[in-house]
C-alpha cells in the first residue's frame, strides 16, 4: 500500500516537472502571461508532490513499515525516534528523496516571491528548475528508487548507519548541505533565464544574488559542521583532511563566494555579466559534480556512506548540464552587454578582479588535486590518491593572499583612487598588522606562513572594522542622533553592506585560528595503565579506569581520565568506545576540553583490560573555527533580509554607499 | 565618425587578444605548478606484491600498502605503541615497524591499510595504522590472504587516523 502510494507520487512527479518545464520554456520563447501562469501552477504541483513523497516515506520510517525497501534497509525497532526521522537522509535512496523535497520548497518558495516581477526571465528560470526536478524525480523514480516493495518484509531492520547515530551534529549537517547544495540550482535557473533573455538588467541582480546568498549561507555552515562533526566523532583530532567529500563541498563554495563578489562588481559599474552568469553555472555544475562523488562510491573516503549504480546516471545529467551550459555560454555571452567599465586597477572594483581570479585558481588546484586519482585510474587502473602535502603547499599561499585582499581591497575607494588616496587608506592598518604580528610571536608563533596570516589578519581586522562603522561616524559628524545613525547605517539602508562586513571578519578569524590551530597543535601517542598519569602540553592526565554502559542501540565502554593542571584539578574527560549491534568494529567518540585558548582533546584508541592506548592533542583556538564560521553565516543572513523597495537612488563615486541595496 | 568606431573596435579586440594570452600563459604556468604538485605528492596504494614489484621505484615514495596482517608475526604488546608485524598478501609480504598506537580492531589475520614509506634497512616504517572499517556486518574473514581486488576493495573502505 504504502510502496504504491510513494511510487505512484513520484512517477507524477517526473510526469508534472518534465511538462511543466517544456510549459514554461515554451512560455519563455512566446512570451506568453497565460504560459507562466501554467509554469508557475506546475512549479506548485511538483513542491506539493515532492513533499507528499517525503512525508509518505517519514510516516513508512515512523510506522516501521519494513515492506517499504528503504525502511527495511535503515529502520529498527531499536533505535530511538530521532534517529527514525533523520533516517530519511541516512541512506542513499532516501537522501535522494530528501533532495527533491528541498528542490521543491526552493523552487516553490522563489516562483511564489517572484510571482508578479521579473516577467521576461521566470519563464525560462522556471522551466530550467523544473527539467532539474525533472531529472532527480526520474532517480528516485528509478536509480535510486525508495519505494521498491520488499516481498517478505522483515520484523525488524538494521538500524542507520551508526557512525550517524553517534553525534547529535548528523542531524543538522546533511539538511544544512543539501539546503547549500540544492539552493544552488535557484540562480542556475536565473542565470540559465539571463543568457537566454540576452539581459541581465539590474533589477534582476537582485533575486539573483538573494537566491545565491542564502544557499551560501547554508553551505558554509554546513562545510564547517562537516569538520566539526569529524572533529568529535572521528577521533583522529582534526576537522579537515582535503578527503573528496569535504572538497566536493568546498568546491561549489569558492565558485559561489567568487560569484557573490563579481556580483557586486556588475551592480557598481556594470561590468562582468558573463562572468558573474558563469560561476554561477560552475556553482550549480559543481555541486552535481560534488553529488557525484559523493554518491557514486567512485572515493574512498570516511564520509561517503551511501554508494550505489546511480553513478552513472548523476555523470550524464552533469555531462549534459555542462554542454547546456557551454553551449548556452559560447553562443549568448556576448548578448550580455556591459553598462559601463573598470577604470583602473587599483580600486576596489581592480581587488575584486584579483580576488575572483585566486577563488578559481583555488577552486582549479582543489578540483584537480581531487579528480586526479579518479582520471589515473580510469585510465591506467592504478590506485593512488594525493596527498595533503599537495594541498596544503598549494592552496596556503593562496588563501594568504585572499586574506591580503579581504584587507586591502575595501580599504581602497570604488573607481580610481589618487596615490594619496591610496596611502591614506592602506598604510594606517599596517600598525595593528604589526601589532597582531608582534602578540603572535610574542605567544610562540613562529611559521612563517602563520606570522603572515597573522599580520593580514590584524590589518584585515581594521580595515573590516573600520569600513563596517564608516557610514555610521559619517552620519554623526553631520549631526544625526547616536540612535538614528546607528539604526539607519547598520540596520536598515546600510544593512547589505553591514552584514558582508561581518562575514569578512567572521573570514579574518577563520583564516588566523585555522593557521594557528594547524600549525601550533602538538599531540602525543602514549598508553597508560589504570591510575598512570602522563603530562602533555602543561596538563596532567590520569586513567581512572573504564566503566560499561549499556544503551537500547549500543554497548559503550566509557574510560575517565583526570586532567590536573599545577596540582588542580581541571576536569574529567571521558571519551568512549561505542559498539553497535550492526556493526563488528566499535567506534570511538573522543573527549574534548574546550576553553577560549583552545582544546585539550583525548581520544581512545585501544583499550585492552586496564590498559588504554590514547590519542592526546592540544590544539590552540580550533574552537574559534566554528563560531567564526557561524558569524559569516549570520552575516550572510543579515545581508539577505530584504530591503524595502525604494526608487533608484545612484551616489556613483563617492567612497560610502549606504544604498547599495536600493536599485529596485 | 565611422573610423573611429573601427579603430575603437580593433583595440578592443587587441585588448581581448592580449587579455586571451595572458590568460593562456597564466593557466599554463598554473597547469604545470599544480601538476608538479600533485607528482611530488601522489600516495601509492599497493599490495606487498606491488611494493616488491616496483624495486627501486619504492624507497622514498609515500605509500598506503594493504593486506593482512600475518599470523603469529605481531611482535611488541597488544594494544601499546611499538609494534612490529608482516602485512601480507597472496604472492608477498612485507615486515612492517609501526610507532603509533594501533587501532582497537588491530589483531592478526586482519587487513589493514599502513601509510608510511619503505627503509633500505628491509622494513616499512608506518606513519598510519588503518583497520578496514566497513559499514557492512561480515563474518571476521578467515585467515586465507586476499586476492587483489579484495585488497583494492580493502583500501576503498578502509578508513582510520589521519595525520
Amino acid at each position: 500500500m504504502i510502496p504504491t502510494l510513494g511510487r505512484f507520487i513520484i512517477l507524477a512527479s517526473v510526469l508534472v516537472a518534465t511538462t511543466g518545464a517544456f510549459i514554461a520554456y515554451a512560455a519563455g520563447a512566446k512570451r506568453s502571461p497565460e504560459g507562466l501562469r501554467w509554469s508557475q501552477r506546475f512549479a506548485y504541483l511538483f513542491a506539493a508532490l515532492m513533499v507528499a513523497a517525503t512525508a509518505v516515506m517519514e510516516y513508512a520510517l515512523i510506522t516501521h513499515d519494513f515492506s517499504v525497501q528503504y525502511v527495511a534497509h535503515v529502520g529498527s525497532i531499536e533505535v530511538p525516534m530521532w534517529v527514525t526521522i533523520v533516517s530519511l537522509w541516512s541512506s542513499l535512496e532516501g537522501s535522494i528523496l530528501f533532495w527533491g523535497f528541498i528542490l521543491g520548497i526552493y523552487i516553490a518558495v522563489t516562483t511564489w516571491i517572484n510571482r508578479n516581477d521579473h516577467q521576461e526571465y521566470m519563464p525560462f528560470a522556471i522551466g530550467t528548475w523544473l527539467a532539474v526536478g525533472a531529472f532527480f524525480s526520474f532517480l528516485i523514480a528509478g536509480p535510486a528508487n525508495p519505494f521498491l516493495t520488499v516481498a517478505s518484509p522483515p520484523l525488524d531492520g538494521p538500524g542507520p548507519n551508526p557512525l550517524l547515530q553517534n553525534h547529535l551534529l548528523m542531524i543538522i549537517h546533511p539538511p544544512m548541505l543539501y539546503l547549500g547544495y540544492v539552493g544552488m540550482t535557484i540562480p542556475f535557473g536565473f542565470a540559465v533565464a539571463a543568457l537566454l533573455r540576452g539581459r541581465l538588467g539590474q533589477s534582476f541582480l537582485r533575486p539573483l544574488r538573494a537566491s545565491l546568498l542564502l544557499p551560501w549561507v547554508f553551505l558554509t555552515i554546513a562545510i564547517m559542521l562537516g569538520g566539526w562533526w569529524a572533529y568529535e566523532v572521528l577521533g583522529w583530532g582534526g576537522y579537515w583532511a582535503w578527503d573528496p567529500v569535504e572538497n566536493a563541498s568546498l568546491l561549489p563554495w569558492l565558485t559561489a563566494t567568487a560569484a557573490l563578489h563579481s556580483a557586486i562588481v556588475l551592480e557598481r559599474r556594470g561590468v562582468l555579466k558573463g562572468w558573474t552568469v558563469t560561476l554561477i553555472q560552475a556553482s550549480f555544475l559543481l555541486t552535481i559534480l560534488g553529488t557525484f562523488m559523493t554518491r557514486s562510491g567512485v572515493f574512498n573516503s570516511v564520509h561517503s556512506f551511501t554508494q550505489s549504480a546511480i553513478g552513472p546516471t548523476i555523470l550524464i545529467f552533469l555531462a549534459a548540464v555542462l554542454l547546456f551550459s557551454v553551449a548556452l555560454l559560447a553562443f549568448r555571452i556576448d548578448s550580455l552587454e556591459a553598462d559601463g567599465q573598470l577604470d583602473s586597477a587599483v580600486s576596489r572594483e581592480g581587488m575584486f578582479l584579483v580576488n575572483n581570479l585566486f577563488f578559481v585558481v583555488l577552486t582549479f588546484t582543489v578540483l584537480i588535486g581531487t579528480c586526479f586519482p579518479l582520471i589515473v585510474e580510469a585510465v591506467k587502473g592504478k590506485q593512488m590518491s594525493v596527498g595533503r602535502p599537495y594541498f596544503d603547499t598549494m592552496v596556503v599561499p593562496i588563501g594568504t593572499a585572499l586574506l591580503f585582499l579581504l584587507g586591502v581591497g575595501p580599504a581602497l575607494p570604488w573607481g580610481k583612487a589618487s596615490k594619496k588616496e591610496a596611502q591614506r587608506a592602506l598604510l594606517p592598518p599596517l600598525i595593528t598588522g604589526a601589532i597582531v604580528l608582534i602578540i603572535g610571536y610574542a605567544l610562540g608563533v613562529r611559521n612563517g606562513w602563520t606570522l603572515l596570516t597573522l599580520m593580514f589578519g590584524g590589518y584585515a581586522a581594521h580595515v573590516t572594522l573600520a569600513q563596517m562603522w564608516l557610514p555610521f561616524r559619517q552620519r554623526l559628524k553631520k549631526g544625526d542622533s547616536f540612535g538614528s545613525a546607528l539604526v539607519d547605517t547598520q540596520l536598515r539602508r546600510g544593512r547589505r553592506r553591514f552584514g558582508g562586513y561581518i562575514v569578512h571578519a567572521g573570514a579574518v578569524i577563520v583564516f588566523v585560528s585555522i593557521a594557528v590551530s594547524s600549525t601550533m597543535r602538538s599531540q602525543q601517542e602514549v598508553t597508560l595503565n589504570r591510575g598512570q598519569s602522563t603530562t602533555f602540553a602543561g596538563y596532567t592526565v590520569t586513567f581512572m579506569g573504564t566503566e560499561e554502559r549499556t544503551e537500547p542501540h549500543r554497548q559503550s565502554t566509557i574510560a575517565r581520565f583526570n586532567i590536573t593542571k599545577g596540582g588542580k584539578a581541571v576536569t574529567t574527560m571521558e571519551p568512549r568506545m561505542n559498539q553497535y549491534a550492526a556493526m563488528r568494529e566499535p567506534i570511538g567518540t573522543p573527549a574534548v576540553y574546550s576553553t577560549l585558548a583552545g582544546d585539550y582533546y583525548v581520544s581512545i584508541m585501544n583499550l585492552q583490560g586496564d590498559q588504554a592506548g590514547v590519542l592526546i592533542i592540544n590544539m590552540p583556538m580550533v574552537g574559534w573555527i566554528w563560531f567564526s564560521v557561524l558569524m559569516m553565516g549570520a552575516g550572510g543572513l543579515i545581508a539577505l533580509i530584504p530591503a524595502r523597495r525604494r526608487t533608484y537612488v545612484v551616489v556613483p563615486e563617492s567612497d560610502v554607499h549606504i544604498d547599495t541595496e536600493v536599485v529596485a | 565618425m565611422d573610423t573611429k568606431l573601427t579603430a575603437s573596435a580593433a583595440s578592443r579586440r587587441k585588448t581581448r587578444l592580449f587579455m586571451i594570452g595572458a590568460f593562456l600563459v597564466a593557466a599554463v604556468a598554473f597547469v604545470v605548478i599544480s601538476a608538479g604538485g600533485i607528482n611530488k605528492n601522489l600516495v601509492y596504494y599497493w599490495t606487498p606484491t606491488d611494493l616488491h614489484a616496483a624495486g627501486d621505484k619504492a624507497y622514498g615514495a609515500t605509500i598506503r600498502l594493504g593486506g593482512m596482517v600475518a599470523a603469529n608475526s605481531v611482535k611488541g604488546r597488544t594494544g601499546a605503541s611499538g609494534l612490529e608485524f608482516d602485512v601480507k598478501d597472496a604472492t608477498g609480504i612485507v615486515h612492517v615497524k609501526s610507532t603509533g598506537v594501533p587501532p582497537q580492531m588491530f589483531r592478526e589475520n586482519i587487513g589493514v591499510v599502513v601509510e608510511g614509506t619503505m627503509t633500505r634497512s628491509g622494513y616499512f616504517q608506518c606513519n598510519r595504522l588503518m583497520v578496514s572499517h566497513s559499514n557492512e556486518y561480515r563474518a571476521p574473514k578467515s585467515g586465507h590472504p586476499m586476492n587483489k581486488d579484495e585488497l583494492q576493495k580493502l583500501m576503498r573502505t578502509t578508513e582510520g587516523l589521519k595525520d
